[in-house]
């Protein structure tokens, strides 16, 4: 008698089940794919704005270094999605109802309208922008979960037609055992790249697109879309009427995408040998340091002098490799040895106090990202500082990176390469080639970035990751007794 | 026999043909797709190649007579047509870098002989004849179909270059209006043959060991008759030992290689058919597995030496400029005329008018009748000229008859 009521009530239970969402209609965006459409109609507030763009920034910045280093889909697959999205633009299925899935599709949704404002002013800006977005749909749609999928697809006209049997009939070869799975007909100058690649069958102009290569007219779609709505933001965009909020953010975005958007450095960190003392840094400088500190060191050395933006670029970059103070001034003091004791005291240490945060508005600085290094503060005649990638000529540089690295493994075959990627403006990602192949021997691979994947963005980022790896090896020695050869 | 080049060209034969026999008008209409002109025809480019090599881009006209009389008046040897601008090619100048673009160029291909001279061996070089032009006969049949059947063109017009190939222009709206991209993607479709001299094996279109794809598996069935016929009997391409080499590097089985080699090594005066013949008996032998690759094998080896070899780069670019049709030959005084691709296999490249022919008949016919003042521009119609002119003008009556009936639902659907 119990179990039946039992019964009873589980069925009953499960009917009420069965009537509650199955569509998660519920959800302001029922799906994680977005093909925006329509542009987000509600107030943002301007930190809302800025931080879905640079989030959203972070992770098309990381798609384009993916393509100057020739990376495979799979592999972006790997690095974009799981390492870079997973930390600034997390985007769950549908099927994780415990994470916040609204709040994640606006932001996503949010980002990409605002960057939509910020590169459309130039066509360069708007075919990297398009490339990137459509790449990310693409990531997106292939890792995307086949039944969501076909919703999403169902949501959107996409003016396909459904080839029917008869038509299929006549197209497909009748030798083919199996039958023939579904087929959309389209004009085949909506799909160029399948006709060129022979995967459709064409008859009068018409397109017939096997089921499996559906995607494809889906990601013309997107592309198409995206260009069409960039070129008309760029002739809407002169009547923005706004004050002075906005524009410097969108500035500040369209810059971030040629260096590469960095990480926050901001805090010392502890070397992996414990404290940092100045009479390392020689050593530290030769081993460990990215060619931009490289070049401010040994023009440091043969000076003994450096001009106030060097002094700025080093100092705050020391400070986070993990100088203290005391060895800081200890540093500076030697450096500067040409110059007497009261001249340092009057004219330097307050300025490398000033710079540790010990001193008038007690500020803690920051060392500069690559991206502030390239975009500001030029170097002019007599200056050190800067991006050599950037500021220094093709000879110049090229002698430069041999005279650093050649002892690293750094040879003038590698020139070219890295003269193409500086040719092209990806300054960090020559930088990130010249880590790969001056730690080669410590087991990097080419494409392994500073480590998963990643490209330099910051010269800390560049240095702390060296200090990684000579650590590693010099436990993996320690652990075997012997040296270890590495390939 | 190689066609032998009539005298060659002075400028007063050139300077009479444009005055009294070149059809203006037919070219007009063929561009402008109308009787008044549109931007089709005063936004067209023309490159004019004068005595001495020297070269006019970016030359326009507002009507067919202010064309002709310029043609008379520089008396080029030859000249091209280039795409419709978004601006007048003659204002280029005045115009900002970035308003004057391409907008809209007939699809156009190139056929070329030069291209076949590794498998042809009746002729090589310039010259052409009889025998292998079947070579440029067969590739277009082979494209005039694929172009109707699977893109679904109707305005074709096939015009023989004056000496050893041939070009094909096709009209259509929407072809007018295809992107560099799209004309890149169709080369892409129909190109088969792929890879230079070094390359031995050149035809790559299945994926792994699938059938070929349908578009080239019925070229296939029109080109296999073509390989019996031309490159076994006619042309007797693998009598020679570079010729027979070559075919042997195209069969994926060593065994059969070698056995073939030294079977044909001893026969050096074996016939192509009998050296097919053998091959087939080897594919034969084999069974299981090997046998479906060399079947495959086999099937492409005659689409090397048969299917179209296209000059891609001519096609792919909006801003390509491609000889005018009824152009003179400089080389050989032959008029550039239309072809028609149903009696194709038909056509003499030796019979083709030539300049001098043409003048001559003007001559002989009887002066004008006292009161009958000289037509000059219709005068093809008393020549041998006169049948190729009305090809191209049927032609174009085809397009005019579209641009009515387009013009007439445009108006209809307010």
């Amino acid at each position: 008698m119990q179990n039946r009521k039992e019964q009873q009530r589980n069925l009953a239970l499960k009917d009420t089940n069965a009537g509650i969402v199955e569509t998660h209609s519920h959800l302001r965006y029922p799906y994680r794919l977005n093909f925006y459409d329509k542009p987000p109609l509600e107030d943002i507030t301007i930190e809302e704005f800025e931080t879905a763009a640079l989030d959203r920034l972070r992770v098309l910045a990381e798609i384009e270094s993916c393509f100057a280093r020739n990376r495979t889909f799979k592999e972006m697959q790997t690095v974009i999605l799981e390492n870079v999205c997973s930390k600034y633009l997390e985007l769950n299925r549908t099927s994780n109802e415990l994470k916040p899935l609204d709040d994640e599709r606006r932001k996503d949704h949010i980002g990409h309208f605002v960057l939509r404002l910020a590169f459309c002013r130039s066509e360069d800006l708007r075919r990297r922008f398009v490339k990137a977005e459509t790449t990310l749909f693409k990531l997106r749609y292939e890792t995307e979960d086949s039944l969501e999928r076909a919703k999403f697809l169902g949501s959107r006209n996409f003016d396909w037609i459904l080839a029917s049997p008869e038509e299929v009939q006549e197209l497909v070869p009748s030798t083919s055992s199996e039958k023939p799975g579904n087929y959309y007909k389209v004009k085949w100058t909506r799909v160029p790249d399948l006709v060129e690649k022979r995967r459709v069958l064409m008859k009068r102009g018409m397109a017939y697109v096997p089921a499996a290569e559906q995607a494809s007219i889906v990601f013309q779609e997107f592309q198409a879309h995206l260009e069409k709505a960039l070129e008309a933001t760029a002739k809407a965009l002169p009547r923005l009427d706004e004050d002075t909020r906005l524009v410097p953010i969108l500035d500040n975005l369209s810059k971030g995408f040629q260096a590469g958007v960095s990480s926050e450095w901001s805090g010392a960190t502890e070397g992996p040998d414990g404290a940092l003392r100045a009479d390392m840094i020689d050593e530290m400088a030769y081993k460990h340091f990215p060619a931009c500190m490289r070049n401010l060191h040994m023009c440091l050395r043969r000076d003994k002098h450096l001009k106030h933006f060097g002094r700025l670029q080093y100092g705050l970059f020391l400070k986070i490799l993990g100088l203290s103070i005391e060895e800081a001034l200890a540093f500076w003091r030697k450096s500067f040895s040409s110059i007497q004791d009261d001249k340092f005291n009057k004219e330097y240490r307050y300025n490398i106090r000033h710079s540790y945060g010990l001193e008038g508005k007690r500020a803690n600085y920051a060392a500069k990202s690559c991206q502030q290094i390239l975009m500001s503060d030029e170097p002019g005649p007599g200056d050190s500082h800067g991006c050599p990638y950037r500021h220094f000529s093709a000879d110049n540089l090229q002698s430069a990176l041999l005279t650093m690295y050649g002892e690293h493994g750094l040879s003038s075959a590698d020139m070219p390469e890295i003269m193409n990627m500086v040719k092209a403006k990806h300054y960090h990602v020559a930088c990130t080639r010249v880590f790969e192949i001056t730690h080669a021997r410590q087991g990097v691979k080419k494409g392994e970035g500073v480590g998963g994947g990643e490209s330099v963005t910051h010269p800390n980022q560049y240095a702390a990751r060296s200090r990684e790896l000579a650590k590693k090896m010099e436990e993996g020695k320690e652990a075997d007794g012997d040296v270890v050869m590495q390939g | 026999m190689a066609v032998p080049d009539a005298e060659p060209t002075t400028p007063d034969i050139m300077l009479a043909f444009y005055r009294r026999l070149y059809p203006f008008k037919s070219i007009f209409t063929w561009l402008n797709h109308e009787h008044a002109p549109t931007k089709l025809f005063t936004h067209r480019e023309f490159a004019f190649t004068l005595q001495g090599d020297v070269y006019l881009r970016y030359n326009s006209f507002s009507n067919a007579d202010e064309l002709k009389k310029q043609v008379c008046t520089l008396n080029p040897t030859r000249f091209e047509i280039g795409p419709v601008y978004s601006a007048r090619p003659r204002d280029k100048k005045t115009v900002r870098p970035a308003a004057f673009s391409p907008q809209l160029r007939e699809l156009v291909f190139d056929i070329d002989m030069t291209d076949y001279d590794s498998i042809r061996t009746c002729c090589s070089g310039a010259d052409i004849c009889k025998r292998c032009w079947t070579f440029i006969s067969a590739a277009v049949r082979v494209l005039d179909r694929a172009l109707r059947d699977q893109f679904g063109y109707k305005h074709l017009l096939w015009v023989y270059s004056g000496r050893r190939g041939i070009h094909l222009w096709i009209s259509d709206r929407e072809a007018l209006e295809l992107t560099d991209e799209q004309r890149r993607a169709l080369v892409g479709w129909l190109t088969v043959i792929q890879g230079g001299k070094e390359m031995h094996k050149k035809v790559n279109v299945r994926m792994g060991l699938k059938p070929l794809p349908p578009s080239i598996a019925s070229a296939y069935k029109m080109l296999l008759p073509v390989f019996h016929d031309l490159i076994l009997e006619d042309q007797d391409c693998f009598a020679s030992e570079e010729g027979w080499q070559a075919l042997l590097h195209l069969i994926p089985d060593k065994d059969i290689v070698r056995s073939l080699e030294d079977k044909w090594e001893d026969d050096p005066k074996r016939s192509s058919e009998d050296k097919w013949q053998d091959v087939e008996d080897e594919i034969e032998r084999k069974k299981g597995k090997g046998s479906a690759i060399l079947n495959a094998a086999k099937e492409d080896i005659v689409l090397q030496y048969t299917y179209p070899r296209l000059d891609a780069e001519v096609s792919k670019h909006r801003n390509h400029l491609l000889k005018a049709p009824f152009c003179i030959h400089p080389k050989t005084g032959r008029v550039c005329v239309p072809v028609d691709p149903r009696t194709i296999d038909k056509f003499d490249p030796a019979r083709v008018p030539t300049v001098s022919q043409l003048l001559n008949e003007l001559d002989k016919l009887a002066l004008p009748q006292a009161g009958e003042s000289a037509e000059h521009h219709a005068d093809w119609e008393r020549t041998s000229l006169k049948p190729y002119v009305e090809m191209l003008d049927k032609h174009v009556m085809g397009l005019m008859e579209e641009t009515r009936k387009s013009k007439q639902k445009m108006d209809l659907s307010w």
